[in-house]
């Protein structure tokens, strides 16, 4: 029960900074928050028993933090005010039809799900009671990562170096000056 | 189900920011907000009251004791990842339009781009 009442207030917390981030005067501080989201996200992730999680959001949140801020630097973190023309109408109200739509469905589909706290293991049963028997891993997280599912580990893996070398391609380029 | 809730407000307010943004660095704040209500609103699917965590030295612990669903926890692990490389592949394409058209502002970019 406890729980549930800490995860709400940092919930609450964190609502309120995304309207913070997305309505701040500059740049730097819509970053900060964003920054304070995402360590928000490693108090829930240590409240719902998930420290390895915790782990990486720390290190990705920071990486993103350092990436954000060092483009900031190198380029403005005034943001210009201009004012609203029709194209931001239009935006204003495919928000609220799109919330409107998505409300509707994540309604039904919350009736599938049972309650907070009383999941039932059904496909993961072999990965968390069986871990140690089959692979020896006493982290299951680990076991599932690196074991049973090593495969999608690899396909994660070449994303991420595809992207290094995206980003290594595109930082390289030289812009063409007209 | 309170939670579910307010995980939802959490996705409706990244989305609001990703539809009425009109910089960038402000476009790639509100898909990470986004990103995050999924991670937790899947992390909390997985969720069971009275379970450990699961990291286990002993299976005989295992016997008379719940553990957290560890599927969803290693599915998010990964889209973690794969979100931090997303969002550096575009923040640098952020930085080249900057270098290259002077702004952040998407309808100045595509009025610009002549």
């Amino acid at each position: 029960m406890n729980t549930e009442i800490y995860l709400a207030i940092i919930l609450v917390f964190m609502i309120i900074l995304a309207l913070v981030a997305i309505h701040a005067k500059d740049l730097l501080s819509a970053v900060i928050a964003q920054g304070a989201i995402g360590y928000g996200l490693v108090l829930c992730f240590l409240l719902l028993k998930a420290p390895d999680l915790a782990i990486v959001q720390i290190v990705a949140e920071t990486i993103t933090l350092i990436i954000m801020v060092a483009v900031l630097h190198d380029s403005t973190w005034v943001e210009r005010r201009l004012p609203m023309c029709r194209r931001d109408m239009v935006n204003y109200t495919m928000a609220l039809l799109l919330g409107v739509v998505l409300l509707y469905y994540f309604i039904d589909a919350i009736s599938v799900l049972q309650p907070f706290g009383e999941h039932t293991l059904r496909m993961s049963e072999v990965y968390a009671y069986k871990a140690i028997e089959l692979t020896g891993a006493t982290n299951f997280v680990k076991g599932v990562l690196w074991d049973f599912r090593a495969l999608d580990t690899m396909g994660e893996a070449a994303v991420l170096f595809t992207t290094a070398i995206g980003v290594l391609a595109i930082l390289r380029l030289k812009g063409k000056k007209n | 189900m309170t939670l579910y809730i307010l995980c939802f407000i959490l996705f409706l307010v990244g989305l609001y920011g990703l539809l009425i943004s009109r910089n960038i660095i402000k476009i790639v704040i509100s898909l990470t907000i986004v990103e995050i209500s999924i991670f937790l609103l899947l992390i909390m699917v997985g969720y069971i009251s009275d379970g450990i965590a699961p990291v286990v030295f002993d299976a005989q612990i295992l016997e008379n004791q719940a553990v957290v669903d560890p599927l969803p926890q290693t599915m998010v692990l990964t889209a973690i990842v794969i979100a931090l490389a997303t969002n550096s592949m575009i923040l640098t394409m952020a930085i080249r339009l900057y270098k290259k058209y002077g702004t952040f502002d998407v309808h100045e970019i595509s009025k610009l781009k002549g």
